[in-house]
């Protein structure tokens, strides 16, 4: 208690460093929480897609419906298709339509005639989606086939470069915010070094003197880390209609409670790591 | 009680601040350590706290042996010394009840207990009303008391006055030197260092004379004058 007691008296001393050790920390756990924001979100979406194992065909415009029937036919006999929905053109703008019904514009442009109809295809098993996907290739009624395995590998090396990414401007500001700490608990250390050399002189242990500089390294970095979590927890919760909107039919959102406590005690902890490591490095670069 | 044997030191490449110096303080002695600036009074004290080692030599405290002493150690080794520093070393943002608690509070005890202890050093070094005060706000003989103060609040067996009288008038001076005597007399080992000849004197303790770092004199305390005319 005496130690938070002196670290605090400290922090009041000099507010604006401070305040630029809390920002720089709540700069690195914005970039976290959005991070982890993205990962966890699309990791989610891939995850949808792989319990999905789905083929859709786009037919050409001269497709005639009994090719169409005749093609299903030919799918069915394989025993490896575990469902299959036909979308007509006017199929396809009604949920079109139904999509984009607030937007009056992009409802004018399109017609039927400009959608293809599809056939869209769930398989019994993931490793037959290759060999249906094949076959409906070889169709010449086939204009294009989407094989969600194209989309799932596209999304997975989308998610491998945004979390390298990610990692890679975590790791650069953490060390910013390392180095930034080191040197505002420097100047403490040296702004207070008479004091220090006065415990020293009446029986303070090296501890003694060091802790409240330990205390005060984690108090920044978990006070940047809550302000941090409370801004990102706040856009998301904020931007969920919109993304909703985006990812429907992929339950992604509402976004639990206990994710968001999950996310809060996981940056608790790098902070008071991170706090402490800066502080402790500070400790022995200036209090030897 | 303080033993030192044939210590010397030496700072850098210049000359020795001490040289093959032995000295032993008994329990309950008072000592003034005399000599001019640079004689290396000052020394002695920072090498019996262990602020640094001596070149050669060997420093026994109490039970301690300060070359040896393991430097987790040290902190306990200054807990049972109380220094009256010459720069006095208070810390000017606190105030002076905060300064004489400040050795209570490293050794964490509980602030009802140090609060009345505090209050009981400051009255017995008669400072008690200005325990709200800032250093500032007071005179250089209540500082002195204060930095008393400060040195005994672990009631120490040893107090290590470090010009005590350095910037006092001769009133203020004497007033120091009868509160160290008091503490003295209650088994407190004294070792003040000062340039006051009429207070050694006066007072009749032992006197143990430093010149540039040698050991010129040590006086026993009931003739201290006849030392002097022998000089």
């Amino acid at each position: 208690m005496k130690f938070f007691k002196t670290a605090w008296h400290n922090i009041r001393r000099s507010p604006y460093q401070a305040l630029a050790a809390i920002l720089v920390m709540t700069l690195t756990f914005l970039v976290v929480s959005f991070f982890t924001f993205l990962i966890v979100g699309s990791s989610k979406v891939i995850n949808f897609f792989e319990s999905k194992p789905q083929v859709t065909a786009f037919f050409k415009d001269e497709a005639k419906q009994e090719n169409i029937n005749a093609l299903e036919d030919q799918l069915n006999s394989t025993g490896k298709v575990a469902s299959m929905k036909f979308v007509s053109k006017e199929d396809a703008l009604r949920i079109y339509r139904q999509q984009n019904k607030n937007d009056p514009l992009l409802l004018d442009l399109v017609t039927a005639d400009i959608l293809p109809a599809s056939l869209e295809i769930a398989t019994v098993k993931i490793g037959d989606l290759s060999s249906i996907s094949d076959m409906l290739k070889r169709s010449s009624i086939v204009q294009e086939v989407v094989f969600q395995k194209d989309i799932v590998s596209t999304l997975i090396n989308w998610t491998t470069a945004a979390r390298r990414i990610g990692l890679g401007i975590i790791g650069v500001l953490s060390l910013v915010s390392v180095f930034i700490i080191v040197t505002i608990i420097g100047i403490k250390i040296s702004q207070k070094r008479d004091d220090i050399e006065i415990m020293r002189l009446i029986g303070a242990s090296s501890w003694y003197v060091r802790w409240p500089f330990l205390f005060e390294g984690m108090f920044y970095a978990v006070v940047g880390a809550i302000i941090a979590w409370l801004i990102a927890s706040a856009a998301l919760v904020y931007a969920t209609p919109v993304l909703s909107a985006f990812l429907k039919g992929i339950p992604v959102f509402p976004i639990p409670l206990i994710f968001f406590l999950g996310l809060l005690g996981a940056e608790l902890l790098l902070a008071i790591f991170l706090g402490f490591l800066s502080s402790f490095l500070a400790v022995l670069r200036y209090l030897k | 009680m303080i033993k030192l044997e044939k210590v010397s030191k030496k700072f850098g490449i210049g000359p020795h601040a001490l040289s093959n110096i032995s000295i032993s303080v008994d329990k309950g002695e008072f000592v003034f350590l005399v000599g001019p600036t640079g004689s290396g009074k000052t020394t002695i004290f920072r090498l019996i706290i262990r602020e640094m080692l001596p070149t050669e030599g060997s420093i026994v405290v109490d039970e301690w042996d300060i070359i040896n002493l393991p430097k987790k150690k040290i902190p306990h080794l200054r807990k049972k010394i109380g220094v009256v520093f010459q720069d006095l070393k208070l810390l000017t943002d606190r105030t002076i009840f905060e300064n004489v608690a400040l050795p209570l509070e490293v050794i964490n005890i509980k602030p009802d207990e140090a609060r009345k202890r505090v209050e009981e050093v400051l009255s017995s070094v008669g400072i008690l009303e200005h325990k709200d005060k800032f250093p500032l706000q007071l005179s250089g003989g209540e500082l002195q008391r204060t930095a008393i103060a400060r040195a005994l609040i672990l009631s120490p067996d040893i107090l290590l006055a470090d010009e005590p009288t350095g910037n006092l008038d001769d009133d203020t001076s004497w007033e120091i030197i009868k509160l160290l005597s008091a503490i003295n007399e209650k088994g407190t080992t004294i070792l003040m260092a000062t340039h006051n000849s009429d207070i050694v004197k006066k007072l009749g303790k032992r006197v143990v004379s430093l010149d540039k770092g040698l050991l010129v004199g040590d006086a026993k305390g009931k003739h201290p004058e006849k030392e002097e005319e022998k000089k």
